[in-house]
């Protein structure tokens, strides 16, 4: 994939598929340490050892319409590539974590994307009764973004609303740009 | 940390939109965009942000909503138009350029654009 949000995306569609209630995203961007590292944690259905193994190959999938899941393979490609590596801890019954590396000014680290949109698609799903936590964090900088805090001010209005997507989107949008502002500045 | 948005707003936004969601719920539109690996490979971030700006520039208010794979990843992006009473149509390979008109003849005229669906699915 061309950006690293769109892996970010995948991951999240992950947690979601696995039945996640709860769903915990880092990104870290330590630029003095050249390190960029994303972290999806969640409390899905979680894998057992074997599973854990076939989870980076890419003739495998629990999917049921057809036989090769490439999600994960191609995201432990593409951090190796860039001198980093991916990381998959899982409990069955607990949940997964994956940790994804990257030495952050390597000539083949895609770009981070738009993240925003990414936010935005898992946002949007269409699994009800789950959350996430979010930080973005740039050097000594922070964003984030907690959807039970936004859930619970809205009550029964879902975030799928027209009026309070083009909130959040906006919001995300916003947040993001100040960050880049102060670790630029 | 400095923030001109305030998630406090959200409280302001549910008051406006309590009243019509009931409404909406019996009869309004809703986009489904396929997002599984498949379709976030072939771009569908892309579509779905494409749809959301066309939406919002056009004022139509219409849930937007994303799924996992259905199956027909060579047809991806997908994406689903379904509105109370109709059939559910699903397009394919919906590219964000295609989005305009999409919107403009299904959702503002009624129309459904044949030439790119794969396939229906009559209203439960």
């Amino acid at each position: 994939m061309r950006e690293l949000s769109l892996h970010v995306l995948d991951l999240l569609e992950n947690s979601l598929a696995a039945g996640a209630s709860q769903i915990r995203l880092g990104i870290e961007e330590d630029t003095r340490a050249n390190l960029l590292v994303i972290t999806v944690a969640d409390n899905g259905r979680g894998m057992d050892r074997e599973t854990q193994a076939l989870a980076v190959d890419p003739f495998y999938t629990t999917r049921t319409t057809r036989h090769v899941g490439l999600g994960l393979p191609l995201l432990k490609a593409a951090a190796e590539r860039c001198e980093g590596g991916l990381e998959l801890h899982s409990e069955v019954g607990v949940g997964t974590t994956v940790r994804v590396s990257f030495q952050r000014d390597h000539i083949d680290r895609a770009p981070m994307g738009d993240l925003v949109s990414t936010l935005m698609g898992a946002l949007l799903s269409s699994r009800r009764g789950w959350d996430l936590v979010f930080t973005h964090r740039f050097d000594q900088h922070e964003f984030g973004l907690d959807t039970s805090e936004a859930r619970e001010l809205l009550g029964d209005v879902p975030l799928t609303h027209p009026a309070v997507r083009e909130w959040l989107e906006s919001y995300l949008r916003q947040g993001y740009e100040e960050l880049y502002e102060q670790g630029a500045g | 940390m400095p923030q001109i948005k305030s998630l406090d707003e959200l409280r302001n936004l549910r008051q406006q939109v309590e009243r019509d969601i009931s409404t909406r719920r019996h009869t309004g539109t809703t986009i489904i965009v396929g997002m599984g690996t498949c379709g976030i490979a072939a771009g569908a971030r892309d579509t779905m942000h494409a749809i959301l700006e066309e939406l919002r520039k056009r004022e139509i208010d219409a849930n937007v909503t994303t799924v996992g794979c259905i199956g027909m990843c060579a047809k991806e992006p997908l994406v689903d138009v379904e509105q109370a009473g109709q059939p559910r149509v699903t397009y394919g390979n919906v590219t964000p350029d295609m989005v305009p008109r999409m919107i403009e003849e299904h959702l503002v005229k009624g129309q459904v654009v044949e030439e790119w669906v794969v396939g229906r699915l009559q209203s439960s």
